[in-house]
């Protein structure tokens, strides 16, 4: 699937947040919950978004179409009634990889300039 | 949690009612990991900021998307963007405009400090309400034994003619105590003020001049202090310069210099000479001094019961100096700009309902997609919002423009200044009426238009279920009704008193003033010296057909009042006179004669009266031959004149008596000295001045001259009316317009609405009468509902103003009839196009797109 390419830099550069929270949904639909712990665990514990923080994403992105609520949820036992799932469209995808992509450039910028992060 | 959830309620209730749960939880989990009570209130706090700010995120994402919104639908349908804006703009501005008048003349506390307890005192005759200048005796034992008073000063007003700048210049003054400065804590801007040895007998002349002053004759220059300044009468020294906005008494003053040692210390209790303003203790109450006050007045009174019989104190705040008719016509002005204000709001509600409702459609696709009533309200009100602050900037920029027509409104008697200035007060006041503008005509229609009933049902209209709009209308049609009742009533008034004769003929009359200064022209024999170098010249001069001088002009001095034989009920202005005065006046001679050449100091004194004092003191005995005791002299009355508004149009005045100048005293009473010169012309003032100037100039090159037409004079006395009028008559055009309109949007509407039942009704063969009655009906019913308030709410208002009405009944018919029959007229023509749109239906295609 191809989008127009001035949609996507419409977003971009997209906020830390956001492409977070796109790149917690990159492997399977999570609730807000998870998207969060998701976070925390890949930032070792650097980034704790806050509930408004991220439910605030959340509208905003569903409304820029980056991510959907799905209508089928997960299976029965895992699923809790309360919680609603989120998942990212194609579209957030395309999005996210921009993102990444866009940061990869800066990076090699950054090191044509001798400015080279210490690898960990 | 329940402290969350109540955080929560910072978010909008559409973000609340999506996310809410799911933060709870969120938030309930977090809670748990807090092992530590210091990790909880580490939660706790980072989390309430995170909330502040996430809901202003949310909030300011809504309104972006609002007003995005709002601009797209505003752009598709400029008309209805436009409308609002100009009748929102020309509600605030209205508005605006009037309440920074209103503010800087009766609410606004005066620019001194404390300026609350400082109060003016007068004697006063309790028996006839007379408020008097005090005499210097009376003041100093008012000084002495109250108590109530930080402090207490006096001033008197007067005139100098500069010189050595330019021309000779007559500037207005005062002669001021050192507590002047100290009761208004006034502080000179350059220099110093006043002090106690400055008023001492033979102490060198000093003056404070005022800013404008300073700047015009000094340059602005700091090392003007201790100049001097040359007038006709004396040299003072420069030692202050007050600040560019003190102001005292007057806004036209240009001096101050220590009450003259002689007037201070006069002793005549009998001489009202002084004006007193005092400063109260804080501790003190104006109760508490004008209590203390009369008690003193009457141990004076007993002292001296011949001069001060019956008289005692008045106190009254300075902020009070505003005359009973100019603070009426605020009131009235201002309660006015609020009916337009709130006849534009519903006027815009109703066009905003009526909006609301064309749009049910678009309304109902946006619920349908889940927006929830809030957002829908929130939208509306958001795009109300938006047009009353667009509305808004449009009106101060009205407001801004109307300021210089407005100065004229603040009274002389105020010590502020009349440059109008748009200051924050102001601001905030068009701010708070485009809030109320705002909510007033957006809450109202985007709770009804929001309504899910309405949404759902296409409801079934006709305009008796159109209430909400119909009250509204009718609300425009009675303010409308008062607003032209009130604008009638005045104008009414105003041609009254245009029609009353002021006793003079003011066409081609004009005077020069003439300010024979008192060190040179004391002595009787110069003034008549002067008068007979210039008053032949004058006469001589081409186009003119009299010339002769007068003490003081009628109307711009109302007073020179004198007791008549000895008897204080029995008072009369007095003027001197030269010969051909009247004939140049035009003031006609009812019996005997004029004042005349042979009327000189040695021949008996002579006067000439009106035929008001005829009346009152002669109890209409022949009048000619008769004597009186008046102004230190037995007088033989020689001529009778017609009857003079001296004191102005709308007020009574004084019987009149004229006196010979060649009569007067051979020193001494200086200020009632001719010094107008009265000029009757057949060509143009301007063009003669010229000459006129050549000739006194060469008489006396030393006099300022200055010129004014009567007609200028007779005009000023309806001038700031006529501006109160116009502004009135305005506003009433203005609420015509709007209630004409909304006449027009809600029959139009109505009619739309109506559209298959009309079909119907023609196919059934109604005849196109019948339809056109039955629409121009809506319309008449409600405007009769509106006319018949409008009719009491009319006459309430006529009540409020009766004392500037000139003797106008507030219940005055023609007025009302035409009031009444202006909104009819009105209401007929906004409601004769949807009558014809009606009658054009066709009855074949709508019964089609009913089936």
């Amino acid at each position: 699937m191809s989008f127009k390419p001035e949609e996507i830099d419409a977003l971009l550069p997209l906020p830390p947040a956001t492409f977070h929270i796109l790149l917690a949904l990159a492997d399977e639909d999570r609730h807000g919950y998870a998207i969060m712990q998701d976070i925390a665990g890949r930032t070792d514990g650097e980034l704790q978004m806050s509930a408004g923080t991220l439910y605030r994403s959340i509208q905003r992105m569903l409304e820029q179409g980056l991510i959907v609520e799905p209508r089928r949820r997960p299976a029965p036992a895992e699923d809790d009634e309360r919680r609603r799932y989120y998942r990212i469209t194609p579209f957030g995808s395309a999005v996210a990889m921009a993102e990444a992509r866009r940061l990869a450039q800066m990076l090699k910028l950054a090191r044509a300039r001798g400015i080279v992060p210490e690898r960990t | 949690m329940r402290l969350y959830r109540a955080l929560l309620y910072l978010y909008p209730a559409s973000f609340r009612a999506e996310y809410g749960e799911q933060m709870c939880d969120v938030f309930a989990k977090q809670l748990i990991h807090a092992s530590s009570p210091i990790a909880k209130i580490v939660l706790w706090l980072s989390t309430f900021f995170e909330t502040v700010f996430n809901a202003t995120q949310v909030h300011w994402d809504i309104l972006r998307q609002d007003l995005a919104y709002t601009a797209r639908g505003l752009v598709r349908e400029p008309g209805f963007a436009i409308a609002t804006i100009l009748v929102a703009a020309l509600g605030i501005g209205a508005n605006t405009a009037v309440f920074s008048i209103t503010d800087r003349v009766l609410i606004r506390p005066l620019p001194f400090p404390d300026s609350d307890r400082i109060v003016k005192l007068w004697e006063s005759t309790p028996e006839s309400g007379r408020q008097n200048v005090v005499s210097a005796p009376n003041y100093r034992d008012w000084r002495r034994m109250s108590s109530s008073f930080e402090s207490m000063g006096a001033y008197t007003g007067e005139r100098m003619t500069l010189r050595g700048h330019g021309d000779p210049r007559q500037l207005a003054g005062v002669g001021v105590s050192s507590e002047v400065f100290t009761t208004l804590s006034a502080k000179p801007l350059l220099g110093r003020a006043f002090n106690s040895d400055d008023e001492r007998a033979g102490a060198p002349p000093v003056m404070i001049v005022s800013h404008a002053l300073w700047q015009r004759d000094f340059g602005g220059k700091p090392d003007a202090i201790g100049t001097d300044i040359r007038f006709v009468d004396g040299v003072y020294t420069l030692v202050g310069v007050m600040p560019a906005d003190f102001y005292f008494p007057n806004r036209d003053t240009e001096y101050w210099k220590p009450l003259p040692h002689g007037t201070a210390m006069d002793s005549s209790r009998d001489n009202n000479i002084l004006y007193v303003i005092a400063k109260l203790k804080k501790s003190a109450s104006i109760r508490q001094a004008r209590n203390e006050l009369s008690f003193i007045a009457d141990q004076i009174e007993a002292a001296y019961p011949k001069e001060n019989e019956g008289t005692d104190v008045s106190v009254v705040p300075l902020r009070d100096l505003v005359d009973a008719p100019s603070r009426t016509l605020l009131i009235a002005l201002f309660a006015a700009a609020l009916c337009v204000l709130s006849i534009a709001c519903t006027n815009l509600a109703s066009l905003t309902l009526i909006r609301g409702i064309a749009r049910r459609k678009e309304l109902a696709v946006r619920s349908a997609l889940g927006a929830g009533r809030e957002r829908l309200v929130r939208q509306l009100v958001t795009e109300s919002l938006l047009l009353a602050i667009l509305g808004g900037i449009a009106g101060v920029m009205v407001a801004v423009s109307s300021l210089p027509l407005l100065a004229r409104f603040v009274p002389e008697s105020l010590p502020i200044s009349d440059a109008m200035t748009l200051d924050l007060r102001v601001l905030a006041f068009a701010a708070i009426a485009t809030g109320v503008m705002g909510l007033g005509f957006g809450v109202l229609p985007a709770l009804r238009s929001s309504s899910p009933a309405l949404i759902q049902v296409r409801a079934k209209s006709g305009i008796r279920r159109e209430r909400l709009r119909a009250a509204l209308l009718v609300a425009q049609v009675t303010g409308s009704v008062v607003l032209l009742i009130s604008a009638g009533l005045l104008i009414r008034a105003l041609w009254s008193i245009r029609t009353i004769d002021p006793g003079f003929r003011a066409e081609n009359v004009f005077a020069v003033n003439t300010p024979l200064p008192g060190s040179r022209y004391d002595d009787r024999s110069r003034r008549m010296d002067f008068y007979a170098r210039v008053l032949p010249q004058v006469r001589a001069l081409p186009g003119v057909t009299g010339a002769a001088f007068i003490s003081y002009l009628p109307m711009v001095t109302g007073g020179g009042i004198q007791i008549v034989n000895g008897m204080e009920t029995q008072r009369a202005s007095m003027r001197f006179v030269t010969p051909g005065l009247f004939s140049t006046m035009g003031i006609p001679i009812r019996m005997g004669r004029d004042i005349s050449e042979s009327d000189n100091p040695d021949a008996a004194p002579v006067a000439v009266v009106s035929q008001s004092f005829v009346r009152q003191y002669l109890s209409g005995l022949d009048p000619i031959g008769q004597e009186f005791d008046f102004a230190d002299a037995k007088r033989r009355i020689v001529g009778v004149v017609g009857e003079v508004r001296v004191r102005g149009l709308e007020r009574e005045s004084e019987p009149q008596v004229y006196l010979p100048h060649s009569q007067m005293p051979l020193r001494g009473r200086m200020g009632y000295s001719p010094r107008e010169l009265v000029v009757r012309a057949s060509i143009p003032p301007d063009t003669l001045m010229a000459s006129i100037r050549n000739i006194i100039r060469d008489v006396d090159p030393e006099l300022p001259l200055s010129l004014r037409t009567f007609e200028d004079i007779v005009a000023e006395q309806t001038g700031t009316r006529m501006a109160h009028i116009g502004i009135l008559a305005a506003f009433a055009a203005l609420s015509l317009l709007l209630a004409g309109l909304g006449v027009h949007g809600l029959l139009s509407f109505a009619v739309s609405q109506r559209i298959p039942e009309i079909g119907v009704r023609i196919a059934l063969g109604a005849s196109t009468r019948r339809i056109l009655a039955m629409v121009v009906r809506d319309g008449v019913r409600l405007a009769s509902i509106g006319c018949f308030l409008g009719l009491i709410f009319g006459y309430a208002a006529g009540r409020s103003m009766e004392s500037v009405l000139a003797g106008i009944q507030p219940a005055d018919i023609p007025t009302f009839f035409a009031a009444v029959l202006l909104v009819f007229l009105t209401t007929v023509t906004g409601s004769f196009l949807p009558a014809v749109r009606a009658i054009r239906v066709n009855p074949v295609s709508t019964i089609r797109n009913q089936g």
